[in-house]
């Protein structure tokens, strides 16, 4: 695995929430190296460590790196101002992504929250194959559900307050698609809680399973162990694994709840 | 161009600069950033007889100029240390420094013999980690601790010995001045300082073990002012840390009495910071007309 630093260039910004904003960056290096589900970690002025936020998509071409965040503390909140034509000091492609190798098959996308932007780039490889069960707190925090679709992915809706699509949980939609047609994986992110609850139902239908998990990290890198996980060896032994290098994504079977 | 290198206690070193324990795995991640064979050596993750799980997350918390571990020493165990770790260092080609730990004076010892039969170049003894409940700080913290595993090693190393000191101590110095007589090679300081922080939502503190050591710019002059006390009473060689991030901190560490520095927290923030260290200190050299690094050490002139 090769690390990179570049100093990129902020060719857009763009807030689409009261809290969420996204951002596209110039970093052709670390573009052609960029897998779906990888993270980045980006300096904050003024914080000693830096911000990891997931790659929410990449285009190797074009050599950019898109981020979607919101603004949760006082690096994020720096990172919210920012401008275009400013620059960022990026280390990345970190982690071990999504390994999507074919985008063959029926893959079920669910994202909550701020978890849903690193699923964005593995639902476009499924593309019409793709469902991508989205769930918010309320319809003024939903983001990205348009580029879920422009990625051909079909689209479910969920707010906790019922302000936007169907009123209740992510498993609630995940449960209703699982009903109705074949899936033979799932990709989630967001809230531990949720995970949890897709993991049990993945594992009762005996689906593959893979969840991008959190956890406050220093190197990103593996350098440090700072960021453990607990997880099961295929022994059973539990161990922590770092979210930094044999993460952020895991098979959801490995991880100890 | 001014010479860089440094003896360190029979170890040749091509440069003073060299990669924290615990910040700096085992070379192999910052490998792939630069070439670690820039460094004047790496000290690894702190090994143990015996795998460590290491403590429950969150370890880390942000801190005004630094941050807190709670990481607790988790390492796979001196067996898969040497089968893993040791030859892909040995193919780089900088110096290979051990870091041990242990739960008794007799793990100490053991830990240390096995090394002695390996390619590394120097072993470090940590007895100042602050983060696991039994092999560390409580050697470390009194003179006679420190003096009791640095016999039991010194008694079975072949090779250079080098103790790792803790800064939460009322006097630094007389614990070196004991480590020293008991037969160390040279000593290295600091570890962390114990420290704590408070998530004010939950009123949770935001490590699962309550503490953790503070590292980073913020114990920067902690770590000069005890580098300096030190170097003034051993005669053995005193590897500077705590707190560098930029070659001006290093040589601020070189004038008060550091023959060599390592470089931990500051990593996390710029990966390249040993690289831009090393780069400033050979220009800083170059500048003032100083022939050897060496020249620069203990040349503080204190009022
Ligand atoms: C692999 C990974 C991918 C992520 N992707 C995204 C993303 O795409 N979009 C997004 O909005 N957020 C993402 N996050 C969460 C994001 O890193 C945190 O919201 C952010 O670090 C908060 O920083 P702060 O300074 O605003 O908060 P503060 O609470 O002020 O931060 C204090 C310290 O805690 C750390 N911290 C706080 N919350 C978290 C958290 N949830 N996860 C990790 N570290 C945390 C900070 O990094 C910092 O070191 C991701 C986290 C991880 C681990
Ligand atoms: C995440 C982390 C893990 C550490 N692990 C060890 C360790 O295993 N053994 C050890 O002797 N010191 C360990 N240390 C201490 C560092 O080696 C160093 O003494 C300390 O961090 C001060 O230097 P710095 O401010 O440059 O980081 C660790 C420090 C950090 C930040
Ligand atoms: S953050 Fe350092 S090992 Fe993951």
């Amino acid at each position: 695995m090769k690390y990179l630093q570049e100093i990129c260039p902020i060719l857009s910004k763009r807030q689409v929430t009261e809290l969420a904003f996204d951002i596209t960056v110039s970093a052709p290096q670390m573009a052609a190296l960029a897998k779906t589900g990888q993270f980045a970690q980006i300096t904050c002025d003024g914080f000693f460590l830096r911000r990891p936020i997931s790659i929410c998509d990449f285009d190797k071409e074009k050599g950019t790196l898109r981020f979607v965040f919101e603004v949760r503390g006082e690096g994020t909140e720096w990172m919210s101002t920012v401008k275009e034509g400013e620059t960022l000091d990026i280390i990345g492609p970190l982690g071990r992504g999504f390994e999507i190798v074919s985008g063959e098959g029926q893959a079920v996308f669910v994202g909550g929250g701020i978890g849903t932007p690193p699923l964005l780039s593995g639902a476009s490889m499924y593309g019409k194959n793709a469902t991508a069960i989205l769930g918010f707190r309320t319809a003024k925090a939903v983001i990205l559900t348009e580029d879920f679709a422009a990625a051909g992915a079909k689209v479910m809706l969920s707010t906790d307050d019922g302000t936007a699509g169907h009123c209740g949980l992510v498993c609630d939609l995940l449960l209703e698609r699982l009903e109705n047609g074949p899936c033979d994986v799932i990709y989630a992110c967001g809230p531990k809680p949720m995970l949890k609850a897709v993991a049990a139902i993945a594992a009762e239908r005996d689906i593959p399973c893979k969840v991008s998990l959190e956890e406050r990290m220093a190197c990103g890198v593996g350098a440090c162990v700072g960021c453990a996980v607990k997880t099961r060896t295929p022994k059973g032994e539990e161990r922590y694994a770092q979210v930094c290098k044999n993460g952020p994504v895991f098979d959801a079977k490995e991880v100890v709840w | 161009m001014a010479d860089l290198r440094v003896n360190l206690c029979g170890v040749p070193l091509k440069n003073p600069v060299i990669g924290a324990s615990g910040t700096f795995g085992y070379g192999r991640e910052y490998n792939e950033f630069f070439p670690v064979s820039r460094l004047g050596g790496v000290s690894c993750k702190g090994t143990t007889l015996e795998e460590r799980l290491g403590n429950p997350p969150p370890r880390i918390a942000e801190t005004p100029a630094g941050m807190l571990n709670s990481v607790g020493l988790q390492n796979p165990g001196v067996k898969r240390f040497i089968s893993e770790a040791i030859p892909f260092l040995k193919k780089q080609g900088t110096a290979i420094i051990a870091n041990v730990a242990g739960s008794s004076v007799d793990d100490y010892r053991r830990i240390v013999e096995i090394l002695s039969d390996t390619d590394v170049d120097m072993i470090e003894v940590n007895i100042s980690c602050p983060n696991v409940k039994e092999g560390g700080v409580q050697f470390g913290a009194t003179c006679a601790g420190a003096e009791e595993v640095t016999k039991a090693v010194r008694a079975v190393s072949k090779k250079p010995l080098m103790i790792k000191l803790t800064p939460n101590v009322t006097d630094i110095a007389e614990i070196a001045a004991a480590v020293e007589a008991a037969g160390a090679d040279c000593v290295s300081l600091i570890n962390t300082l114990l420290g704590m922080r408070i998530d004010i939502r939950t009123r949770r503190p935001i490590l699962r073990n309550n503490t953790g050591g503070l590292s980073g710019p913020a114990v920067l002059p902690v770590a000069v002012r005890m580098v300096w006390q030190v170097a003034n009473r051993v005669k053995i060689p005193v590897v500077g840390m705590g707190g560098i991030a930029k070659w001006q901190d290093a040589v601020e560490m070189l004038l008060a009495g550091a023959s060599a520095v390592q470089i931990g927290a500051a990593n996390f923030t710029d990966p390249f910071t040993p690289v831009k260290v090393l780069e400033g200190l050979e220009r800083y050299l170059d500048d003032n007309g100083i022939e050897k690094v060496g020249d620069l050490v203990g040349k503080v002139q204190p009022w």
